[in-house]
């Protein structure tokens, strides 16, 4: 290696604290510039080197890209499949080598998705790597991520009714200090049982039957909160208890015939990416009876709108009210925040209306106020 | 009994292989008519928005045959192997169509790249549901196969034809269903002629050669219908004068595919036209015409 290696890779989420300890302890040279939040500069930028009708992931990975190239980054990390994510790796490579960058980049889509293909890349940057470092690395991310989903998971649901304001968010910074501090995983287990047990204690006044929602949907738009104006705070803020199956613990567990099962009725094949998992956890919603569910992909995903006309057809005959929201980077964000008031003031009007109805003598009552 | 088989979308590309299918075993089929703008409108009023014109079209195919035949056939497709896949959009077609409108008698068959589903084993699932025997399907499979071949050979003769032909000629890179759709390609094409312009279709090209040499703009890509279309370039760039990207909005795989091609193809002058809905012919026809100026004055 004539120069240092200096990694940088997209943001998703919270997950950049777990990356970002796998490769300092695989590459321990090397050093990780995390890209900054998204913010419009990262949308501006992305956007103007994207090709025209390409989903929002696309423009605002190529922004990630741009500004950790700016900072130094040197070596590019990329991964995706399922739909034209797989090929992401290679138009954004070409596009930043036709803007003069220089960089290593390493693609790890669709089939060289392996682990054999990361250690052998890692290998090359770091020679003295072995196959047990490699072995606690992957290890100790994992144990990271399965925790980090768990407590966000249970704080999504939660933290709408949380006696204290901010309790959860303090806890969920402890969690990501401890995560940050160390790749041990003993430590990580003790560690792992403390936040837990601190989290069931916080006090919480939950209501009887607290309205809650289901979201759905592909998978960027779901984990990066910038991708969708953080949709999940703004719920949670106006008291609604918010599920979401999709996480990086969820993809890595998934499987179609499991999904296809769950979606059964409705679609008959998979359609693609996560098309199936939206189908099959909202059907398992509207039987849980939840009040309700947001749709969110980025505009034109061919998955998420393969699995719209069955969300529609189980929206009838469940009468669960389904938010279809597409989002891109000409999306506004008050369009959006009104959206998603008027919705949940909806579900709140539907559920008095339920138990107006329910009071007399006769039958459930069932009413549906439409599909927003 | 009557198979209705909608114009669009696969049907470009597997119209051989279905007709010759149901002909031998003595199935009646009914192709719907040419997409018309009535028949487009049908078809956007009963799809999801951002779907892609073709897929709206076909809808709309689809809800042309609804109550005129016994079954519509509406297969699905993933693939046909590693590194060989069709767009999201058909993995879904059939789910689409199936829960748009509920009512309607589909037939299937699956062309996936996981398990054992290869086209023939498809083939003897659609004649069983239609009450023929195993063998039968499978000799009907095997004649179709011939007459898809013999159709095959006789485009790419055609392609030759249009290639020793005088004058500017222009390649057509586009999937089949936009190129050879009565709405959307057929406007360009008169255009063209009325420019004294012999086209040339990717799409008449032999697959296999194509599939090879489109490795020459890009080395991960994964969709089949694209190689066909793109490889179609690096073979064909020193017989004809110009290239015409031509795509649908919003077209997933073209989105990132005709951006690889434009970055990569340097010596042949190329454009893209990207057709929606609203299209005028005004637009199309201005920048058929600046382009054939460029061409030529090289």
């Amino acid at each position: 290696m004539p120069q240092s290696v200096i990694f940088t890779f997209p943001r998703l989420g919270d997950y950049h604290i777990v990356i970002k300890s796998f490769l300092r302890e695989i590459v321990p040279a090397a050093h990780v510039i995390v890209p900054p939040p998204v913010t419009q500069k990262t949308l501006d930028l992305g956007s103007r080197y994207s090709p025209d009708f390409i989903c929002s992931p696309f423009k605002v990975t190529l922004g990630n890209y741009l500004e950790g190239l700016e900072q130094g980054a040197n070596v590019l990390l990329q991964t995706g499949m399922g739909c034209r994510f797989g090929y992401y790796g290679e138009v954004q490579e070409q596009i930043l080598r036709d803007l003069g960058y220089d960089f290593q980049f390493l693609c790890f889509s669709c089939g060289q998705a392996r682990l054999d293909r990361v250690y052998a890349a890692m290998k090359r940057l770091n020679p003295s790597l072995n196959p047990a470092q490699f072995a606690h690395a992957l290890l100790a991310g994992a144990k990271k991520i399965h925790m980090m989903d768990k407590f966000n998971r249970y704080m999504r649901e939660n933290m709408a009714f949380e006696k204290a304001q901010g309790s959860f968010l303090r806890l969920q910074s402890n969690l990501y200090e401890a995560l940050q501090k160390t790749n041990n995983i003993s430590l990580l287990h003790q560690t792992s049982g403390a936040i837990f047990a601190a989290m069931n204690k916080i006090p919480l006044e939950t209501p009887q039957r607290p309205l809650r929602v289901g979201v759905v949907g592909d998978l960027y738009t779901l984990m990066e909160p910038s991708s969708n104006f953080y949709l999940e705070n703004e719920l949670i803020k106006q008291g609604i208890s918010v599920s979401r199956m999709m996480s990086v613990s969820f993809l890595f567990l998934r499987s179609n015939a499991r999904s296809l099962r769950g979606a059964q009725g409705y679609l008959k094949y998979t359609v693609g990416a996560n098309g199936v998992d939206s189908v099959c956890q909202c059907k398992r919603y509207a039987q849980m009876g939840f009040d309700g569910i947001v749709h969110m992909k980025s505009f034109g995903c061919t998955p998420e709108i393969n699995a719209t006309p069955a969300l529609q057809r189980l929206s009838r005959d469940y009468k669960i009210p389904i938010l279809h929201l597409s989002f891109d980077t000409q999306t506004s964000e008050t369009g959006v925040q009104t959206r998603i008031e008027a919705f949940s003031d909806m579900l709140a009007m539907k559920r008095k209306a339920q138990a107006a109805s329910a009071a007399p003598a006769f039958g459930k009552g069932e009413r549906s106020v439409g599909n927003a | 009994m009557i198979i209705g088989i909608p114009k669009g979308l696969l049907y470009y590309r597997y119209e051989a292989l279905w007709r010759s299918f149901f002909h031998t075993l003595k199935i009646e089929t009914l192709v719907s008519q040419n997409t018309d703008y009535g028949l487009m409108a049908e078809g956007i009023r009963n799809t999801a928005d951002e779907s892609c014109l073709p897929a709206k079209i076909y809808l709309g195919h689809v809800r042309s045959l609804a109550g005129k035949c016994d079954y519509i056939l509406v297969p699905r497709f993933d693939g046909t192997g590693k590194n060989e896949k069709l767009c999201e959009r058909f993995f879904g077609m059939y789910d689409t169509v199936k829960n748009t409108f509920p009512g309607v008698r589909l037939l299937d068959y699956n062309l996936s790249s996981k398990g054992l589903h290869s086209e023939a084993r498809g083939f003897v699932e659609m004649g069983a549901r239609l009450g023929k025997h195993p063998f039968v399907s499978l000799f009907a499979y095997n004649q179709a196969k011939k007459t898809q071949k013999e159709q095959q050979a006789a485009q790419v003769r055609r392609q030759k034809k249009r290639l020793a032909a005088e004058g500017a000629k222009i390649l057509l890179v586009s999937q089949p269903y936009v190129i050879h759709d009565t709405q959307l390609g057929k406007p360009l094409l008169q255009i063209l002629k009325d420019l004294n312009i012999t086209p040339v279709f990717s799409d008449d090209c032999d697959a296999a050669e194509c599939v090879k040499a489109s490795r020459k703009i890009s080395k991960q890509l994964y969709w089949s219908m694209n190689k066909e279309s793109i490889g179609s370039i690096p073979l064909l760039q020193n017989q004809v004068d110009g290239v015409i990207l031509l795509t649908a909005y919003p077209c997933g795989t073209d989105s990132l595919v005709n951006e690889m091609v434009m970055r990569k193809v340097r010596d042949i002058p190329v454009i893209q036209i990207l057709l929606d809905e609203q299209q005028g012919e005004a637009g199309l026809q201005t920048r058929l015409e600046s382009f054939a100026d460029i061409i030529a004055k090289r």
